[in-house]
Parts: structure tokens; sequence; C-alpha cells
């Protein structure tokens, strides 16, 4: 189809503002602002797509615009922070979705195509179909529909035969173009399965980098039906997602100092307890941790997930505010993986009004935390854990963490005795400048806030 | 469209949107990857132009579900990011 040049340039324009969005994203201040225009930048895309002339079918489209669109909006409304990494998973597989089925029409229509086309028709199926059903699996696991890791017997295994076939079956497309549907078939069917397995058996906590590569992988699978459909527009946007996507699984799979393999394809075992570890936890009260931060000059607060599924935010922020009043120096450090999401703590503190000028990152703050009086960790645990600086033999040594233990005093709220995800008990909470406050975060920075208010 | 030249955008967009990312701080990690998951959403033009040339019902199917799917991706995403956004703010604000 010939495409007239002013749907052509609307097109282009789309691609730049799309550019020029992400620039923007990359400052807090400026980053609204750069949504906003890559989101004109989309309106223009899908209008002038509407006035190809020739085109048919176009009653259909508007309504499955309005019902795709409309469903995603107010899902979207409605989603809670803390729900965010599975509502951007589901988003995600939904574009991936879509890239494949428009390799299936491609296939279905069994148009001449040049042999580049048709690999890279091939190429963005696959990886399309898989980022597909694989996000779902993923929302379903997050949402807590799908509780459990699903291992198969000799999974590795399963994962590379599922994948040959697919391949395989690919190839035969390519090479017997144009290929029979049952061939068609077989091949989408088989790479959807492949997702649903290769997912099935992560775990949680690994879930924000699976997120993010399928996030890229979309990407890609975008960019190469761009080019099948002859569509720079597309290519663009696919292919800087899947460049972005990919650095960003990077740093995450870096800062959970594992690499993307081992994620993939190896459950996380606690090998083994690391060196054993002298002293005893000791207790404190929340009036002495209210009285420690209060007559600080600074204190550094670390939290973690589970600060934010206690929903205690917002008490810890209101608790800030009251230290701050008092003349205490507050700042919040974050780890890369704290949250569900790389960022995902940030957008939680944000959003119980946390200025953005308060929170560090691990390379900013860990410098800080010598010349802290109080470190308060806050439903973190093996991010604060210093084996992973100094014990060899621990499953996390060599993994960035936050150099909580060489503040003055570190305070721990925590529910309980237990050790954190990885399984490793943390030499921090045995330290001698380390004090225990066991309860429920929401709660206890209650209490805090209580003491606080009292002491005036 | 020229192989040849389709090899040079794939190159220069991988690029660009490595430089553009290497720079973000980390604290927008997860608006930024769902404001690219919103980009991403572009594919609902590839849909429309596949449900737009589609003529066997077959097509038509597939064509409506690669349309509703890309357009959940694009709406969806944008709602979420601009949500996620809209709460960052300096102390003054």
């Amino acid at each position: 189809m010939a495409i007239p040049v002013y749907i052509q340039g609307a097109w282009f324009l789309g691609a730049a503002l799309f550019i020029f969005g992400l620039k923007g994203m990359s400052s807090p201040a400026s980053a609204r602002k750069g949504i906003i225009i890559a989101g004109y930048g989309m309106l223009v895309a899908i209008a002038a797509t509407f006035l190809i002339p020739g085109l048919q079918n176009l009653g259909l489209m508007a309504l499955a615009l309005a019902i795709g669109g409309s469903a995603a909006w107010i899902s979207g409304q409605k989603v809670k922070m803390t729900d965010m990494p599975q509502m951007v998973a589901i988003y995600n597989g939904m574009g991936g979705g879509a890239a494949a089925a428009i390799a299936a029409i491609e296939f279905a229509k069994g148009d001449a195509h040049s042999l580049a086309t048709t690999v890279l028709a091939v190429i963005g199926a696959l990886i399309g179909a898989v980022s597909f059903t694989g996000s779902c699996v993923a929302w379903a696991k997050l949402q807590g529909v799908l509780k459990k890791a699903h291992r198969l017997p000799a999974q590795n295994a399963v994962n590379v035969v599922l994948a040959l076939i697919a391949i395989g079956l690919g190839g035969a497309m390519v090479f017997m173009a144009p290929a029979q549907p049952e061939l068609v078939l077989a091949f989408f069917a088989v790479s959807l399965i492949l997702g649903i397995i290769v997912t099935l058996p992560i775990g949680g906590a690994d879930m924000p980098v699976v997120i993010s590569l399928f996030n890229a992988f979309t990407g890609l699978a975008v960019g190469f039906e761009g080019y099948v459909l002859g569509n720079p527009a597309l290519i663009i946007a696919g292919i800087v997602v899947g460049a972005a996507g990919t650095l960003l699984t990077q740093l995450m799979a870096k800062a959970m100092n594992r690499p993307i393999s081992n994620i993939l394809f190896t459950p996380m075992v606690a090998s083994g307890p690391g060196e054993a570890i002298s002293g005893s936890m000791k207790e404190l009260s929340a009036l002495d941790a209210a009285a420690m931060m209060r007559y600080a000059s600074k204190v550094i607060i670390v939290p973690g997930y589970g600060m934010a599924v206690a929903h205690a935010q917002h008490k810890v922020w209101e608790m800030t505010s009251i230290l701050e009043e008092a003349g205490v120096e507050v700042k919040f450090a974050i780890h890369p993986v704290a949250g569900r999401m790389p960022g995902h703590m940030n957008v939680l503190l944000a959003e119980a009004g946390v200025p953005y000028d308060k929170i560090f990152d691990l390379e900013e703050i860990n410098g800080e935390f010598g010349q802290a009086d109080v470190a308060l960790i806050i439903g973190a645990n093996d991010v604060v854990n210093p084996s992973a600086r100094t014990d060899k033999t621990s499953p996390i040594y060599g993994m960035p963490i936050l150099d909580a233990d060489k503040a003055q005093n570190v305070i721990v709220i925590k529910r309980g005795k237990g050790t954190g995800y990885s399984g490793v008990e943390n030499a921090l909470f045995y330290t001698d400048n380390c004090r225990m406050l066991y309860g429920d975060a929401q709660p206890m920075a209650g209490e805090i806030i209580q003491h606080l208010k009292a002491m005036g | 469209m020229d192989g040849l030249l389709a090899l040079y955008i794939f190159m220069l967009a991988a690029f660009t949107g490595y430089e553009i990312i290497a720079k973000v701080p980390v604290i927008l990690h997860t608006p930024l990857m769902s404001g690219s998951n919103f980009i991403h959403g572009v594919v609902v033009v590839g849909a429309m132009l596949m449900l737009g040339t589609a003529d066997t019902p077959v097509q038509q199917a597939i064509g409506f579900f690669a349309v509703a799917l890309g357009a959940a991706n694009a709406a969806g995403g944008y709602v979420v990011t601009e949500r996620m956004l809209a709460m960052f703010k300096k102390k003054e604000g």
C-alpha cells in the first residue's frame, strides 16, 4: 500500500516526539512533561493512520481502539502504586501480543516477502509471543493469582528443547514460505507455551528483572514487525525501547548480583548459612528509638519492600517531618532492588509525599552513613547485610549493599527474627551498635510518632 | 524497505535508546520502564495497518485482537506513567 507523504510525515513527527519525551524523562523535574510529549506523539501517529486512504474495517478498528484503550485507561487509573509492577507487566505483554498478532496476519496473507522480511517477522513473532504469555504469568505471580514457583523436573532441558522447537518451526516457515497454516499455528502454539514455561519457575523477587527483560523483548518485537511493515516509526520506537530495556535489565541484574542467565535458569538457593555469626540480637523500645532519633543530628532511613507491604510509608514520612522540624537532618537511602521493580520504592515514597531531593541511591549515600547518628532500617534485610562485603562463603557475597552498619547506631524495625529473601542470616542484626524493634512497620512508626510528639 | 537503510535505523535507534537511559537517575527507573512500555504501544499503528488490509474473517479477527491489545498497551502505559510522574515533587512543590 502506498502511504501518502503527509501520513509518513505524521509518523515521523510521532517518532521524534517519542524520543523527545524519553529524553525529558531523564530528570525528575521534566519527566512529567516528557510523558505528555510522548503522549501527543502517540495521538498524532494513531490519528494519521486512520486517515490513510483505502483502509478497510475502520469501524472494527475504532471499536477495538475504544475497547482496548478504555479498559486499560480505567484499570490504569485505579491501580494501587504497590501493584504497579504487575500492571506494567500486563500492558507490556499486550504490546508483545499485538506484535505477534501482526506477524500472524502477515503469515496468513502469505504475500511474497524477501528473506530478510520473513526472518525478522518470525523472530519478532517468537519474542512477541514469549513476552505476551510470559508477562501474563508474571502478572499472575505478582498479583498473587499464582502463588508458587512451579518448577518442572529438568526445567532447563525443557526450556531449551521448547526454544529449539520454536526456532526450528520458525526456520521451516522461512524456508517453506509461504508457510502452511498448520505450520504457522504450531509455531505460535510452541512460542506461547515457551513464554509460560520459562516464566513459571521464576521467584517473585526476581520478577523486576523479568518484567524489564520482557519490556525489552516487546520493544524488539515491535521494531522487527515495524521493518516487516516498512514503518520506520515502529522500528525507531521499538528498537529504542529494546535497547533501553536491555540496559535497564542489566543494571537491575547487576544490583542483585546475579547474571541474567542465572535468574532465568537457576532458582535462588540458600547455599549454606555462610560464616557463623557471634553475638546476639538486642531489642529496644519505641520510646528509646524515638529519643535516639530526636536527639540525633543526622538520620538515614533505609526502607525496604516490607515497609510498602505494611503500608507504612505515610507514617514514615510523618515521622520524618516531625524529626525535620526538630532540626534533625533526614535522608532516605534506596537500594536499587528495593521494591518489586527498579525504582519502585521511589514511586511508593513519592506517593506518600516524600520529595525526591530527600531520596538518594546507593552510590550517592553510601559515604554518608559514617556521619549518620542513626540508620533506621524498615522492612529491609539482605540489602544491608554486611556479609555481602566481608563473607566470601555467603550466597550474597559481592552484592552491592547500603553500608548502614557504618552508622553510629542502627535501628531495625522488623516483624520477626526471620531471614531475608535470600535465606541468609543478617550479620548486621548481631553487631553491637544495632538494636531491634520488633513489630509491624506501620503501628511501630505510629508509636514512634506518639513519643516524638510527647517530646515536643 | 531498503534493508541496508533499515539496518542503519536499527543501529542509530539502539544507540539512542542506550544513551538516553544511561543518564536516567535510579529514582526514575520505574516510571521510565512504564514510559518505554508506553512507547512500544505504537505497535497499535502496525496493528491498525494490518486490520485495515485484512480481507478474510480470520485476519479480521486477529487484527481486531491486535488493535485492542496495542491500544491497551498504549493507553495503560500512558496513564500509569503519568500518574507516577505527577507524584514526583521537590520539597517546595
